[in-house]
């Protein structure tokens, strides 16, 4: 069980939209973490590296500066399965990349421009996420 | 310069998911599972990102351009082609199997948990995979 959090999620919800709208604001791009994250790989088509750098940096961060700021107490609980994340690391990496965006690039950016590709990509991975874990935790016996 | 406000982005980004409960997978999972120990609360996160997104982009898009750089760079295609429903297929069974999605992953890297340490190197080999794969095709089809 995890706690029923309305408030604090929306509240997350607002700080995650916001960073999008500057995002878009300051130097034109979609905040999508997929997008951004591989195109730290080369090859290198833009100048927009040292900002992908700059935002991945301050996502990474971003715990250590909350706690040293305000103490805010964060629940993680992360499956130690170490086959079952790696495969699902591999799936959320290529899945991402392939259908060129995640659940920020599509489902905040993409449904915020009414984009209609993206409104249908955001529907597919709910759609098989909601699958997902359907048959792992109600369909093998569980 | 470019590199700070970028930096103090990525911040406020991690924040939300962290303030949100979105870094945590356990909250996901039970979001996500819609017959058991179901959690809506991720359902808010969407709403309050997509609420601000929506009335921030129309603000931001009256604009010529961006403060930095000459144009806005947004994606122009419309069409539902076979990428945009395979990509998304398999990104949310493994969205489903671990919990994380990319951002989440990324910001919950440095509490240093087995399961995140192994799963982000594994979503950067398939984003390099991916994209590797695509390269090959685009080059295929231009030669």
């Amino acid at each position: 069980m995890t706690e029923f959090t309305p408030i604090a999620s929306t509240v997350g919800g607002l700080m995650i939209g916001l960073s999008a709208v500057l995002l878009l604001l300051w130097e034109g791009r979609i905040a999508g973490i997929s997008g951004i994250t591989s195109r730290l790989l080369p090859p290198y088509r833009d100048g927009a590296l040292p900002s992908r750098l700059g935002f991945i940096i301050g996502l990474v961060g971003a715990p250590i500066v909350l706690g040293a700021l305000s103490g805010f107490e964060i629940d993680l609980e992360v499956s130690a399965n170490v086959p079952l994340m790696v495969g699902a690391g591999l799936l959320v990496g290529f899945g991402s990349v392939w259908g060129n965006g995640c659940t920020s690039g599509h489902g905040v950016c993409g449904i915020s421009r009414l984009s209609r590709r993206s409104i249908f990509a955001t529907a597919v991975f709910m759609g098989t996420a909601f699958l997902t874990v359907f048959v792992v935790r109600h369909g093998m016996g569980a | 310069m470019s590199f700070l406000v970028n930096l103090g982005l990525g911040l406020l980004f991690g924040f939300g998911l962290l303030i949100s409960g979105m870094a945590n997978p356990a909250k996901v999972l039970n979001f996500l599972d819609l017959f058991g120990t179901w959690d809506p609360s991720l359902a808010f996160v969407m709403g309050g990102a997509v609420l601000v997104g929506a009335i921030g982009y129309r603000y931001v898009l009256r604009r010529d351009e961006p403060i930095r750089g000459q144009s806005f760079h947004l994606p122009t295609r419309r069409d539902i082609d076979a990428r945009v429903l395979i990509g998304p297929a398999i990104f949310g069974v493994g969205w489903g199997l671990g919990g994380f999605c990319p951002g989440p992953a990324l910001t919950a890297l440095s509490f240093g948990a087995i399961g995140t340490l192994t799963f982000v190197p594994a979503m950067i080999a398939g984003m390099a995979v991916a994209r590797l794969v695509a390269e090959r095709n685009n080059t295929a089809r231009a030669a």
